[in-house]
Parts: structure tokens; sequence; C-alpha cells
């Protein structure tokens, strides 16, 4: 097994710049297919969002796909279609993100949409209203899945102050009470130059995207940079439990402890923890490759192997502030959840004991480097993860990921291990199905 | 080094043993994706063993003649890499990515565990429980019990597209070792074998490995495999599954279609563009989603096949919007059948569709399933080339003709799954 280190899309030259409106700019020239990526960014996602105004990120978010003042609502469609190219958007906990991929001669339009989306968004109170019922629809769609209702109750169970604990969606009240006003003022207060990072990858040239830009969001004006929260989650006490009873025909368990953020020293070494436990997954969350290599993972073996759990999966992202490390497993048909938490947790207390073992650790960095290689591999994926990082942190903290993974130590392992996987930090949730009357098939 | 100018140039060498190897060097990424595929999909399930392809595709690679379960897995984690098994109606599916040095290992992998797979008896009780579960899980989602149900209107009586590929529990609860044994025995065989490698290999040299890993290969043909030609509807029907603990119902409303050698193929790519994928959804979602939120989700697939494929209609609603959708879905396919797309929709759904190519043929992965397609349906080593001609040669009146060909409301099938009464709502049937 060579561990030669073969060269990254992802370590090409970037070139930043800031405006003078305090927009960031960042381009990669990749002159390998005839296309270009754009994205968007803006340092505004659910954690940013007040009681009364959960979902508030992610519903702008949907506004900003329905028309702006020059750019009416029916011809919003076609502009990048025209060019073969996609477009899409997300919101999550630290951020929303707009996209647009296409053929690289779309680069003009795809600027123009996106200083179009920052500046002159219409939010007109009929848009505002029809969208109501298009969020709620996601709101229960995402309902009818209960690994969902499970994480959502988990996550919110495992945070008592930090606004981390909501769901990015929102909760059902706000949506059905939220103003066009509410939605229209976050998008003002965020919406603004220096709140936001463009990011270009693809085959361009740098100097061109420079003047384009320039272009078309030079005489965007900065805005006062909106407050940031300041509450700190307190530390966990003891453990948090949840347990669901609902219809439904599987049972689930998820365990999910407060972890480290992006920027701190135990990121990269809990990272390469859930290798050995789950198997890698990488960093980014955007890419296909999220299926990790597991089969000697000490988690899968103990629960997957031993006929405990159909699945298992674990979930670390870097992410702004401390947010959690989570283990997600699916019970077999007939085991009882007990007997799966106590599985579970016999393994992660040894490793919280005994560390990791120089083998493992080896794995893991592979699999980790491999990992980082897939999924970098469009142009869209690696603007993805220029704009992620520099969102939640810094830039440097994405090109030194390759070098951080190199350089964690058995004992930074052990120490995380140690100081994270404790009783204490942990919530434990449990779906546990009740019996579904199912009424007969009508035809 | 650009795609789009002069095209893939994959190279083709068929086999002694029959099998196909398709090699495409590209440079963009230090990684190769490896496709492998066998005439083994769920179609060719027995009756009495439904599932057994399925089953098959979770526990090939538990062990080999020449590698233990654990040494599998220890070579995959080692390496960073995740096996993939997906089984389609014909074709079932091993594929991975992985680093390009560590290709001649991964290729020499797979081989083994195509060919030479033990089936070890507590890997089969194991994978047993996974699969019953998922199966269990499955009949939770609304979404999926409404796309399989529908499948199974549109395919009826043991039409091979209209079973459930993961089985159902008594016939997964009954597979024996004996029964995987025997499916290997038949269906697994170069005959019909395609390898297909996209990356930073070069392509004489993945050619070569590929000779070494499956050339001395020898089995007999699998027997030929017939699909029953699939009747269209003669009549609109309609199924309600009642799943009362669920927040929002699915509909799944649709028509079989055409083969993808239909000389209709890419006219009905056109019409599905235009009705239900364009932005997002086409048409329905502009109606159902756009001007009237009431779905977070609306929109068509199209997939022609070696049999006819369906033409399939997908709505999430809340359970007071379902009738209200259908008449909606209604509206659409009356208003496409009677008009037929206009010019300006053509023309776009036309630039969208080449478009997009490059876009798709981007990654390593876009490309092997683009080659493996195209292998599959005899398309030609030269596709990406000719299907923007193929496209631009559609007419507006051949749109029209093929969709009057497969729409027809008076003939849908319709299933409502989720938490929907359906003694007191009768299906709200076109005027």
């Amino acid at each position: 097994m060579a561990t030669q280190v073969p060269a990254l899309p992802s370590l090409l030259p970037v070139r930043q710049v800031q405006l003078d409106n305090g927009l960031t700019v960042l381009i990669q020239e990749m002159h390998t297919a005839p296309l270009a990526s754009l994205w968007c960014w803006y340092k505004v996602g659910s954690k940013d969002e007040r009681p009364g105004l959960t979902g508030v990120s992610h519903w702008v978010e949907h506004m900003n796909f329905k028309g702006t003042i020059n750019i009416p609502r029916d011809q919003m469609k076609g502009i990048i279609e025209q060019f073969g190219g996609s477009w899409n958007g997300y919101t999550w906990i630290d951020q929303t993100t707009y996209l647009e991929t296409a053929t690289r001669d779309a680069l003009d339009r795809m600027l123009f949409i996106e200083a179009e989306r920052m500046a002159s968004g219409l939010f007109t109170p009929d848009d505002c209203e029809s969208e109501r019922t298009v969020i709620l629809a996601e709101l229960h769609g995402g309902d009818n899945d209960p690994e969902q209702l499970l994480d959502t109750e988990v996550t919110a169970a495992a945070f008592k102050a930090h606004p981390y604990r909501h769901p990015t969606i929102g909760w059902q009240s706000d949506l059905e009470t939220m103003t066009r006003d509410d939605l229209y003022g976050h998008y003002r207060q965020f919406y603004v130059p220096n709140n936001a990072t463009l990011v270009v990858v693809g085959d361009v040239d740098t100097e061109d995207v420079l003047r384009r830009v320039g272009a078309h969001f030079g005489k965007i004006p900065a805005g006062n940079v909106p407050p940031r929260i300041r509450t700190v989650e307190p530390p966990q006490l003891g453990e948090h439990r949840v347990a669901i009873e609902k219809e439904g025909t599987a049972a689930y368990l998820k365990l999910a402890y407060h972890a480290p953020e992006a920027v701190h020293a135990d990121f990269f070494p809990m990272l390469a923890l859930d290798a050995v436990l789950t198997g890698a997954k990488g960093v980014n969350l955007w890419s296909s490759f999220r299926n990790p290599p597991q089969r000697s993972a000490r988690l899968y073996r103990a629960l997957v192997d031993r006929r405990l759990a159909s699945a298992v999966f674990g979930a670390l992202l870097p992410t702004e502030h401390p947010f959690l490390y989570t283990v997600a497993v699916t019970a077999n048909d007939g085991v009882p959840l007990e007997a799966v938490e106590e599985a579970a947790v016999d393994v992660l207390d040894d490793v919280r004991a005994n560390g990791i073992t120089p083998g493992e650790l080896e794995r893991a960095k592979h699999q980790l480097r491999a990992r980082l290689v897939f999924e970098s591999d469009s142009g869209t994926n690696v603007a993805h993860q220029l704009g992620y990082f520099q969102t939640i942190g810094d830039l440097d903290l994405y090109h030194r990921s390759w070098d951080s993974i190199a350089a964690v130590t058995l004992d930074a392992v052990a120490r995380a291990a140690s100081s994270r996987l404790e009783a204490s930090n942990r919530t434990v949730g449990w779906f546990k199905p009740s019996p579904t009357p199912r009424a007969p098939e009508v035809l | 080094m650009s795609t789009l100018v002069q095209g893939l140039a994959p190279i083709r060498v068929p086999l002694d043993n029959g099998a196909v190897v398709l090699a495409q060097q590209t440079a963009t990424h230090p990684a190769v994706t490896i496709l492998v595929a066998v005439r083994a999909g769920s179609a060719h399930d027995p009756a009495p063993t439904l599932g057994v392809s399925h089953f098959l595709s979770k526990v090939i690679d538990r062990g080999t003649e020449h590698r233990s379960g654990d040494a599998i897995a220890e070579a995959l984690d080692g390496r960073g890499v995740t096996l993939n098994s997906s089984v389609g109606r014909h074709l079932l599916t091993l594929g991975c990515t992985c680093l390009a040095e560590d290709f001649d290992d991964m290729l020499a992998l797979v081989a083994d565990v195509v060919r030479q797979p033990t089936f070890p008896e507590p890997e089969i009780e194991t994978r047993r429980g996974e699969i019953i579960t998922a199966i269990r899980q499955d009949e939770d989602s609304p979404a999926t019990m409404a796309v399989e149900a529908l499948m199974g209107l549109l395919y009826p009586d043991g039409h091979p597209y209209g079973r459930r590929t993961k089985g159902v529990p008594g016939t997964v609860e009954s597979i024996t070792r004996a029964d995987l044994v025997a499916f290997h025995r038949a269906q697994f065989s170069p005959a019909g074998l395609m390898i297909v490698m996209v990356g930073d290999v070069p392509a004489g040299r993945a050619i070569a490995a590929a000779e070494r890993a499956f050339g001395d290969w020898r089995a007999p043909s699998p027997a030929p495999l017939t699909i029953p030609p699939a009747a269209r509807a003669a009549h609109r029907q309609r199924l309600v599954i009642p799943m009362m603990n669920k927040a929002q119902a699915d509909v799944a409303y649709g028509f079989t279609a055409v083969t993808r050698g239909d000389p209709d193929y890419h006219a009905l790519t056109l019409m599905n563009n235009v009705l239900g994928q364009y932005g997002l959804g086409g048409r329905l979602g502009d109606s159902i989603r756009e001007r009237q939120g009431m779905a977070y989700y609306a929109f068509s697939s199209f997939d022609g096949n070696v049999g006819e494929g369906p033409l399939v209609i997908r709505a999430g609603v809340a359970p007071e919007n379902v009738d209200r959708t259908i008449v909606s879905i209604d509206e659409e396919v009356r208003t496409i059948l009677s008009g037929g797309v206009t010019p300006a929709e053509l023309t776009d759904a036309k630039r969208y569709l080449i478009g997009s190519m490059p876009r798709n043929l981007e990654t390593n992965s876009g490309i092997a399933s683009f080659l493996h397609t195209a292998e599959f349906f005899g398309l030609g080593l030269d596709y990406d080339l000719r299907l923007p001609l193929l496209l631009e040669a559609v007419t507006l009146d051949e749109v029209h003709a093929a969709t009057r060909r497969i729409l027809d409301p008076d003939r849908a099938s319709i299933v409502i799954a989720g938490p929907y009464d359906a003694a007191s709502r009768p299906d709200p049937a076109p005027a």
C-alpha cells in the first residue's frame, strides 16, 4: 500500500480577493472539463435564528429562487438550463449557499443571477404565502422518516442553550406564523457582500473572472455586519435520554456527543476516531462519496457482524461552533434497543479507556486521504469545499486538512476519545416502533 | 484535456470468452472507477426465490475461494474503498472508486468476488437479517410503497418489472445457500459480462489487467431472458395504501412506455423533460409546487429498458391536497396530449439535455456509468457524439405522436400511499 501523496485538485492554487464592499472572492482554475461552477455562500444558518423565527434562513433560501427586480419570476427558470446547467441551494446550521454549474460560457449569467439574489430579491407577499405550504410539505415529508424524526429530537435534547438545538427547517408553529416582513428583514440583514463568499472553480481565466465579479458585485454596498450569536453551550452535566414511541416498522438508536468545532485541535483526531469506529466519510457533505468503507470498523463489527443491527453510520462534520458527533444505528428486526445500545456503548467505553491501535490509526489515515481525493472529483465538489470552509472557519483549515490528518497521533485520538465519549457528554435517543394497524389496501 | 471537443475515446475490447472490456483514461483526478456488470438482475429471479439476485449481491463479496470475508474487509478498508453492489431489472453491478495506485489490486479483488464467491453460511444469515430489516423499513416509507405498488399495477401477473427487487419477507426467509449457488451458476458467466474502467490509468494497461483478471474464465452462457410485452392498462385504476401514522401522502401516477431501442425513445425523453423535469419539475412542478404551493416535489421520470419501461409522475403532498394534486396531474397530462409541447419548450429541452452532457461526463463515475449504459443497450462507442444529433433531429410532431402513444388519463394507474381516507373519497376521474 503506497503512501505517496497524489496531486489533489483541491490543493491547486486559489486566488483570494476581497472587494471594497467586503465580498470575499475565491477562484481556482481547473481546466479538465469545459465547465464552471459558481457558489455564493452566506454566513447565516439556523443557528442565527431567534425563537419565533426558526426556519427563516431556509425559507429565505426558497424565496431566493422566486425572481428579482431584473429577473422576473417566470424567467428565472431557463437562464442556466440553456447552458445545460444545474442549479440548487441549501441551508444548514452555519450557512446558506446557492450554486450553478454549467458550461463555462454561462459564467456571466451565473454572476448576474447571484448579484441579483444578493441585492434585489422581491419577496412578493403572494409568493411568500404560497411557499409556506411548500415548506410545511417539506417538513411533513421529513416527519415521514423515523430516522429524521429521531435526529430532530436528539439534537434538541443535546443542546440546552445553543441555537444548534432547533432543526434547520424550523418548528411548525414558527413556519405557520412567520410573516413576509420577517423573511424580508432576515434577507436584508444577512445578504450583504461583507457577509458572503463567492467561489468560482472551473475552466476560467482568473483575471477575467475578477473583472466580471467587479462589474456585477462592485456596486452593491456593504451593510452592517450582522450580529453573531454569543451563546456558548454550557458543559453537559449528565446523560440525556429521549425515547420516541410511535407507529413504525423498525427500531433506531442514536447516540450524540458534544464534539469539537472545525478549528479545534481535537477535530482531526475525532475524525480519525470516527474512521476507526464507523469508517471514514471525508469532510464533504455535498459529495456522493459518503458511503464509508467500514467492514473492519469497530462498531460495524460489534453491531452488524453480530446481527444486532442492519446499519451503523457515524457523522462528524466541520462546523463553526461545537456541534455533535453522532452514531446512528438501525436495529435488526426483532432485536431490542437495550441490546443494541449496550453493545454500542461497550465499544465506545472500550475506546475511551484504551484508545486505538497503531494499525487502526494507519488505516484511518489512509482512508481519510483516499476520501479527500474521491470527494474532490468535480469542479462543483471542489468549489463546495472552498466556500464551506471559508464560511465555517477559514480556507487554511481546508488546505491544511491533508497535513492535519497526517499529524494525528495515537495520543491525540486517545485524549479526544477519553474527554468526548464520556456518558455525561452523551444524549441517547430511541425510536421504538409500536405496531401499525394497517388498513387494507383499497382498489 | 477537454472531453467535449473530441468526445470520449473509450477503448473497447471483446475477450475470447465473450466478456467486453471498456477503458477510458482521464487525467483529472488520481483515482479510477471500476464497474463490473453481469446479467443477473432481478428479472432473472425464479418466482419461488424472489429477491435472490438482491440477496446474492449482498453476500457475494463476503468470502471467495482465495479470500476470507475478513481479508476482503481489510483489503477494502485499508485502501479507503467502498465496494457497492446494485441490482437492477437486468444487471447486477459491482462498482468502486479507488486511488490509481490501488487499481490492479482492486480489479483483481472484484474479479475474484465475481468469479469465485463461497457464500459462507454465517454471512448469509447476517445479510438475511439486514435484508428483512430493509424490507420492513420500506414498508414504513410512503414513497417506496407508492412506487413499488405502482410497478405492480403497471406490470401485473408476475411480469419481471412489477416485482420487488428485494423480494418479500417470505421468499427472503426461505432462500438457502444452495439457491445462491444455483443462481450464481446459472447467471454468472463471461458471456454478457461488462468491465468498465475509467480514470487515471492508461487504457492499454487497464485492458491488460482486465484480461488477466477475467480472460481465463470459462462458464456456460445463461439461458436467454424474454421480457413479455407490457400491456397498456385497459382502464384507469387507483390503489390506496392507507398509512395513517404518516404526516404526508405520496402519489405515484404512471403508464407503461417504450423500450430503450424504440424509435420514439428520444421524443419521449424530450417530452418527459418538458412535462416533469425542466427547471424544478417542468410543467408539473410549475403547477403543483410553484403555482399551487401543494408539494415540495412534483416531477416525472421515464425509463426506457429492454422491455417497455415506465413513465412515472410523482408528488409528495398533504393528505387534504391529494385529490387536487391528481386533478392537476390529469390536467397537465390532458394539456400535453392535446397541444403537445411548444416550439420554445422543445428548443429549451434540447438545449438543456445536450448542454448537460459535459457536466454528466465530468467525473470518472459519470463517464463509467455512461459507457456502461451505452454498452448494455448497444448504443455505440461514439454515442456521446451521436446523442446530440439524435435529440436535435426530433420534431414537434414526433414528440406529439409519441406522447399520444403513451399518455392517457383514462388509462392511468394511480397509487396513493399515506394518511388518506379512501372510503370517503372516490377517484376524481377526469371529465
